[in-house]
């Protein structure tokens, strides 16, 4: 296992000086043929790449107004330059979002404004060229698209977007990213982005159903494919695979049976992850989605609900609709889509579940607002659900609850440092320098409310966290799932599930 | 395509170093990625091994930790039945590490 550099932590976070290309060394794997043909991309690179690659930024200039707008209306104030985890960790001038985004607001104006076209030089523009390329495959892939740089940006300037844009580009001129199309590729085939096949997805549910058993006492079911239940749960796959998502999946299941509300997980729709979104394919996000309708269809489901994933809320709660609705076939009373939180959230509120807080007095705990949810979505019927359920929830699971910096929560979190598709091992430089800001005020709170405990809802900010943080000698066992904590606090068989 | 050499045979590698053909798979080559990894192999990192291929040759996918943790606790112990051993045993992690050693593909998605 290669030893990854640790950045030395400081009790505030600080905005460091800047550094030229010192994250020029770390591109993705690229994608192969293998992994590329399937997703309707060429294999390797086009021999006219660069025609191809402009032709493609201009049909998405067509098709998105606000890619163009975003291109246009920058004025470099620089309020986005130190709000970035990726450049407060790395200090590579391409890091600030800023100066991201000018890799491909260069190449826009050469080829789709006059002045581009005839003054380049004037107006800094340049050619789609070989080193261009490169900039955009590497730099491309040291965004997460978690969107902190787009609060604090006085035009609401969505890099994010900009980086989609770039890898679809990119993927357009056979220039893809390994691990994202790889794991598209199992979803089509397979259900999920592990690879889980159905067999093996049934062993596991029947694992853990003996093991809350064994645990509890209490005969809890992980049904699979079953059809006429009342909601189809669509969970991350990491739920049935990792520690510590599985002790999530293990408390959605006891909600569910505790409320007396019955439920099935889909081994075709075994995923609520929609890497689609990463690479900025409306094609195959729209395909990821497809599954989850077809089978709340076939399966005559009346809700939806979707497990603790960050990104697959997003897609759920925005583009869902869009992408594969009307919903008009679920039951009205209820959001369609639900979040798993919100679903337990409700029940709470209606005296349908007992929680013991004392059950989790070991701990005290802090929440980190995993970017997506945060700023892309809503929970509940207020504005600032999506921060106040969470909180509510870990709030009825314990007794002692402590909130990080107010920097570093809510819509101004910082990303765990491994979202937007970097959740790779050959970007682990990246990612032990893009938790930075989370460590510190992680470690400050841990310092001042002695926390040992980060609760969250999102399985790529479990799985970045758990391998990153006992880097900076947190230990892994404090990173769960906030329905870890009403597993453990949830009092099964306590009164009569209400529906 | 990566790849190595061992005893005059050449095998196939992806970029992490994980074998591509699970038939490739023998002792020799698992010592061989053990020590790739700075693993030294004693019974229980063995066990484990054998647990993963086992387990992939039925299902073809290495199983949840937690069902690969209760089947360790069954063979060595219940006092060993738990990630932290197995972390212990794979500092890399049961799931990336072993799996290599094992032979299996990469885990891919959000782990």
């Amino acid at each position: 296992m290669a030893d990854h550099p640790v950045p030395i932590v400081t009790d505030d976070i600080k905005t460091p000086l800047v550094k030229t290309d010192t994250m020029a060394h770390l591109a993705p794997y690229p994608g192969t043929a293998k992994h590329m043909e399937p997703m309707g991309f060429p294999g390797e690179r086009v021999e006219n790449w660069q025609q191809k690659g402009i032709e493609k930024l201009g049909e998405l200039l067509k098709k998105y107004r606000s890619l163009q707008v975003y291109l246009d209306i920058c004025v470099k104030c620089g309020a986005c330059t130190d709000k970035c985890h990726y450049y407060l960790g790395t200090q590579d001038a391409h890091n600030m979002p800023v100066q991201r985004a000018e890799l491909m607001r260069s190449v826009y104006r050469r080829y789709f404004t006059p002045a581009g076209k005839m003054f380049p030089d004037l107006v800094r523009a340049v050619d789609f060229d070989e080193e261009v390329l490169q900039k955009w495959f590497t730099y491309f892939h040291q965004c997460s698209q978690c969107r902190r740089c787009s609060v604090f940006c006085p035009f609401g300037i969505d890099t994010a977007e900009i980086t989609m844009a770039a890898r679809e580009i990119m993927n357009a001129i056979g220039v893809g990213h390994k691990y994202s199309v790889e794991i598209i590729g199992k979803v089509h085939q397979l259900g999920n982005n592990l690879g889980i096949p159905k067999p093996a997805l049934k062993g596991t549910l029947e694992f853990l159903e003996e093991e809350i058993l064994d645990s509890t006492g209490h005969d809890v079911r992980l049904p699979l494919d079953q059809e006429g239940a009342e909601v189809l749960l669509v969970a991350p796959s990491a739920d049935f695979f990792s520690e510590p998502h599985i002790q999530s999946l293990m408390g959605y299941a006891k909600v569910f049976h505790q409320a007396g509300i019955s439920f099935t997980i889909s081994s075709y729709a075994s995923e609520a992850a929609n890497f689609g979104m990463f690479i900025g394919s409306y094609e195959h996000q729209k395909k990821i989605a497809k599954r989850v309708v077809e089978q709340a269809r076939a399966l005559k489901v009346k809700r939806l609900v979707v497990g603790e994933c960050g990104h697959a809320w997003r897609v759920a709660y925005a583009f869902w609709n869009t992408l594969n609705g009307p919903f008009d076939f679920l039951d009205p009373r209820y959001p369609a889509p639900q979040h798993i939180c919100e679903f337990t959230h409700d029940l709470i509120q209606r005296g349908a579940l007992t929680l013991d807080k004392s059950a989790n007095d070991n701990l005290r705990v802090t929440f980190h607002d995993s970017c997506n949810v945060a700023r892309a979505t809503r929970m509940g019927p207020k504005a600032g659900g999506q921060f106040e359920i969470p909180r509510d929830l870990i709030r009825a699971s314990c007794n002692h609850f402590f909130d990080m910096d107010e920097d570093t929560i809510r819509e101004k979190t910082f990303c765990c440092g491994g979202g937007g598709g970097l959740l790779t091992d050959e970007l682990m430089d990246l990612r032990v320098k893009g938790v930075v800001p989370r460590v510190t005020a992680l470690k400050r709170v841990m310092e001042q409310d002695k926390v040992n405990f980060m609760a969250l809802i999102c399985a790529i900010c479990k799985a970045q966290f758990t391998k990153v943080l006992p880097m900076y000698g947190i230990p892994m066992e404090m990173v769960g799932g906030v329905h870890q904590l009403v597993s453990n606090a949830i009092q099964l068989g306590a009164r009569e599930g209400v529906v | 395509m990566p790849s190595f050499e061992l005893n005059g045979r050449t095998y196939e590698t992806d970029e992490d170093g994980y074998l591509a053909n699970l038939s490739d798979w023998s002792q020799d080559v698992a010592g061989y990625l053990a020590k790739t990894e700075g693993v030294e192999m004693s019974e229980a990192h063995w066990e484990v091994v054998s647990f993963l291929r086992e387990y992939y040759e039925e299902y073809k996918i290495a199983p949840m930790i937690r069902i690969l943790t209760k089947a360790i606790g069954k063979k060595l112990g219940k006092e060993k039945g738990n990630t932290k051993y197995l972390y212990d045993l794979y500092p890399g992690g049961p799931a990336k590490q072993a799996c290599k050693i094992a032979g299996l593909p990469k885990p891919t998605g959000c782990v």
